[in-house]
C-alpha cells in the first residue's frame, strides 16, 4: 500500500508539472515573482519533499545486503 | 583586467586541487583508484559533484540567455522537469549501477550491458553511439572557456589562447587526478555555482533598483508574455520533460554513480538535487527575463532590436539572414554583461570564477571516456591482459591529452553554432537510450538484440533529425500565428515540421518518439530474440528465471 501511494505520488506529480492554469497568467506574486515561475519555485520544492519520501519510505535496502554478502562470500573464497 | 587576474587565480586552485587529488591517491597505478577513486566518495563529495557533473555552462549562460529571449518558460521546461525526473533516475538507476558496479566490479554502463546480456561487439557499437554524442561536450566546454576569458579580460585574452588554457587546466587536473581530482574540482566548482545564483541575484537586483520596479514596469509593457508561459505550446512544454532521461543514461553520470562508498550517500543527492538545481537555475532564470528591463546597456539594447526585427521581418528574409539575426538576438552572454554594469570589479571576477566553473564542466566527460575508451576498448580487447593494469592507467592519460588536443584543434577550425546543435541532438539520444538501463535492470526478459535496436535506432533517429534541420532552415518566430514549415501532414495534423526552434513530431519535439520507438524496440525485438542464460538472468534478478 505504502509504495503504491508512492507511485501515485510520483505520477501526479509528474502530471502537476503541466500547469495549463497558470499559461497565460502574468500575476505577480510578492509583486515582482511571476506566478508560472512560482508555481515551479513550489514545485522543485515538492519534488524534494517527494525524494525524501521515497528515500524514507521505499529505499532499497536489499541492495546494500546483496553487495555485504557478496562481499563476505568474497572474503571467504579468498 | 581585475576580473581576467581573479578568473586566472581560480584556475590556479582548480589545478592545485588536481595535482594534491593526485599525490593524496594510494594507487596510483590502479585503474579503480584512477578512474573511480576506489569508490571511496563521501556524501558531501558525492553529491556536488554528481551535481556538478550534470550542470554545464548552460545552467548559467543558457539559462539565462534562454529566458532572455523566452521569458520565465526556461525554469518550467528544464529545470523543474529535471528536479524530478533526475532524482527519481538516480534513485531507481544510479543505486542500482552502483550494487552492481560493487558486486561485479564494472566500471563503464558498456561492462554492465556486456555481462547483462552476453554480448560482446554489440558493447562496442554502444560505445561507439555514446562516444560519438559526449564529444561534441568537450569541444563546446573548449569553445565556451575561450569566450568567457576573452569577454571577462576585456578582449585582452584571444579566443584561442583562452581555449588553450581552459583545455591545459582541465587537461591537467584531470590527467593527474583522475576521478578523485574531477570529483573534487567538481565540488568546488558546485560550490561556486551555488553562491554565484544567491550573489548575482542580490547584486544585480540592488543595481536594477530593485526587481518589484522592473518586473511590474515590464507587466504593462509589450514585454509582458516573457512573464508567462503563452509563446511556447503545451505539448512542447510536456515534451521536454523527456529530456531529463538523458541525465542517467550520459555515461559520465552513471560512471559517478560507481564512485559513492555506501549506497546511503545516494539519500542526500537524492533529496537535495531538486533544491541544488532550483538553487542555480531560479537566478539565472529571473535574471535572464529581468535583463530585458535594462535600458542602459547597448549591447542588451542590440539583442532585443535584433529579436524585433526577426518576428517582424523574418519572413521576408534569406535563411541566412535569418540565421545572422538570431546570433545577434541571443542573449547567452546577459548575465556576464549585467554584473560588468552593476558588480564592483573584484565581484565580477569572483563571479567570473563562478562562470569558468560552468564552462568547464567538460572534465568529467574527458574522464568518462578515457575510463570507457581503456575498460570497454584496450582492456577489453586484450590490452590489459597483455600489457598489465599500469599500463592501462598511462594509455588513459594519454587517451586524455589525444582527445583533449583534438577538441582544441577542432574548437578553433568549427563554428560554435555546429557543436551547439549537436548538444541539442544528443541529449534527445541520450534520453532514446534510456530504455537499454531500464531494460538491463528492470525485466528479464530483455535481450542484446533488443538493446543493439535500441543503440541503431538512436544513432538513425539523432542522424535523421540532424539532417532534416540542416536541410529545412528554421523558420522566423512570428508571435500570433503558426511559423512552422510543414513537411508532412497526416489527416489534417503537422506531422512533421521544422519550427523556428527545431523539429516537431506531431507537435511534440522529436526526443518524445525517439524514446518511446527506443522502448517499443527493445521490448518487441527482446521478446523475438533468445534470453541470456538462466544462470545470468539470475545474478541480477535472483533465482526466478522467466
Amino acid at each position: 500500500m505504502k509504495r503504491f501511494l508512492l507511485v501515485v505520488a510520483v505520477v501526479a506529480l509528474y502530471v502537476l508539472h503541466q500547469d495549463i492554469w497558470f499559461w497565460r497568467s502574468r500575476y505577480l506574486v510578492f509583486g515582482f515573482f511571476p506566478i508560472g515561475l512560482f508555481y515551479h519555485f513550489c514545485f522543485s520544492i515538492a519534488a524534494a519533499l517527494l525524494m525524501w519520501l521515497l528515500v524514507t519510505f521505499a529505499w532499497p535496502s536489499h541492495l546494500e545486503r546483496e553487495v555485504e554478502q557478496a562481499q563476505r562470500e568474497e572474503d571467504v573464497t579468498r | 583586467m581585475i576580473p581576467a587576474i581573479v578568473v586566472f587565480l581560480y584556475l590556479a586552485a582548480v589545478v592545485y586541487i588536481g595535482i594534491f587529488a593526485f599525490r593524496r591517491a594510494a594507487g596510483k597505478e590502479q585503474a579503480e583508484d584512477y578512474f573511480l577513486a576506489s569508490r571511496s566518495l563521501g556524501p558531501f563529495v558525492f553529491l556536488f559533484s554528481l551535481f556538478g557533473t550534470n550542470m554545464t555552462a548552460f545552467a548559467i549562460l543558457g539559462s539565462s540567455g534562454h529566458a532572455f529571449s523566452n521569458g520565465i518558460v526556461t525554469f518550467g521546461l528544464m529545470a523543474s522537469s529535471s528536479g524530478l525526473v533526475i532524482p527519481l533516475s538516480i534513485f531507481l538507476i544510479g543505486t542500482r549501477v552502483w550494487a552492481l558496479g560493487k558486486k561485479y566490479g564494472f566500471m563503464t554502463p558498456v561492462q554492465m550491458f556486456r555481462d547483462r546480456w552476453e554480448c560482446s561487439h554489440i558493447g562496442t557499437v554502444i560505445f561507439a553511439v555514446q562516444a560519438a554524442m559526449l564529444v561534441p561536450y568537450i569541444i563546446i566546454g573548449i569553445m565556451g572557456g575561450g569566450t568567457t576569458l576573452y569577454t571577462i579580460s576585456g578582449g585582452v585574452v584571444p579566443f584561442w589562447f583562452g581555449g588553450a588554457i581552459v583545455a591545459m587546466v582541465v587537461m591537467s587536473y584531470v590527467f593527474f587526478g583522475g576521478m578523485r581530482g574531477t570529483a573534487w574540482v567538481n565540488t568546488f566548482q558546485t560550490v561556486l555555482f551555488l553562491c554565484f545564483g544567491a550573489i548575482a541575484l542580490t547584486v544585480i537586483g540592488v543595481g536594477m533598483g530593485g526587481f518589484r520596479s522592473a518586473a511590474q514596469a515590464m507587466a504593462a509593457s509589450p514585454l509582458a508574455p516573457l512573464l508567462s508561459r503563452e509563446r511556447i505550446s503545451p505539448f512542447y512544454f510536456f515534451s521536454y520533460t523527456f529530456i531529463p532521461l538523458s541525465a542517467i543514461a550520459f555515461p559520465h553520470i552513471l560512471i559517478f554513480c560507481l564512485t559513492a562508498r555506501k549506497i546511503t550517500q545516494f539519500k542526500k543527492t537524492v533529496i537535495f538535487y531538486p533544491i541544488c538545481i532550483m538553487a542555480i537555475w531560479l537566478p539565472c532564470v529571473f535574471l535572464g527575463v529581468m535583463a530585458n528591463r535594462v535600458t542602459e546597456i547597448p549591447q542588451i539594447k542590440e539583442r532585443q532590436v535584433a529579436r524585433a526585427t526577426l518576428a517582424t521581418q523574418g519572413k521576408t528574409m534569406e535563411p541566412e539572414q535569418r540565421d545572422q539575426l538570431r546570433e545577434k538576438s541571443a542573449g547567452d552572454d546577459v548575465i556576464m554583461l549585467l554584473l560588468q554594469q552593476y558588480a564592483p570589479l573584484w565581484l565580477a571576477g569572483l563571479l567570473g570564477a563562478g562562470i569558468m566553473a560552468a564552462v568547464m564542466a567538460s572534465d568529467s566527460q574527458i574522464l568518462a571516456l578515457s575510463t570507457m575508451f581503456t575498460e570497454d576498448v584496450f582492456a577489453f580487447y586484450g590490452g590489459k591482459t597483455r600489457f598489465g593494469e599500469a599500463v592501462q592507467v598511462q594509455t588513459g592519460r594519454i587517451f586524455i591529452i589525444l582527445i583533449t588536443l583534438f577538441a582544441y584543434i577542432v574548437a578553433l577550425q568549427a563554428p560554435e553554432t555546429i557543436f551547439e546543435l549537436a548538444i541539442q541532438y544528443a541529449f534527445s539520444g541520450f534520453a532514446s537510450l534510456s530504455p537499454l538501463l531500464i531494460g538491463a535492470l528492470f525485466w528479464r526478459g530483455s535481450t542484446k538484440w533488443g538493446a543493439l535496436a535500441v543503440t541503431l535506432w538512436t544513432a538513425a533517429a539523432v542522424v535523421a533529425v540532424a539532417v532534416f534541420q540542416s536541410m529545412v532552415p528554421a523558420p522566423a518566430p512570428s508571435p500570433g500565428s503558426n511559423p512552422n514549415i510543414v513537411f508532412w501532414w497526416l489527416g489534417g495534423t503537422e506531422a512533421l515540421s521544422r519550427t523556428p526552434g527545431g523539429t516537431a513530431v506531431f507537435g511534440f519535439m522529436p526526443v518524445v518518439p525517439m524514446v518511446i520507438v527506443s522502448a517499443l524496440l527493445m521490448y518487441f525485438v527482446s521478446l523475438a530474440t533468445k534470453k541470456p542464460a538462466p544462470s545470468t538472468i539470475a545474478r541480477y534478478f535472483g533465482g526466478q528465471h522467466s
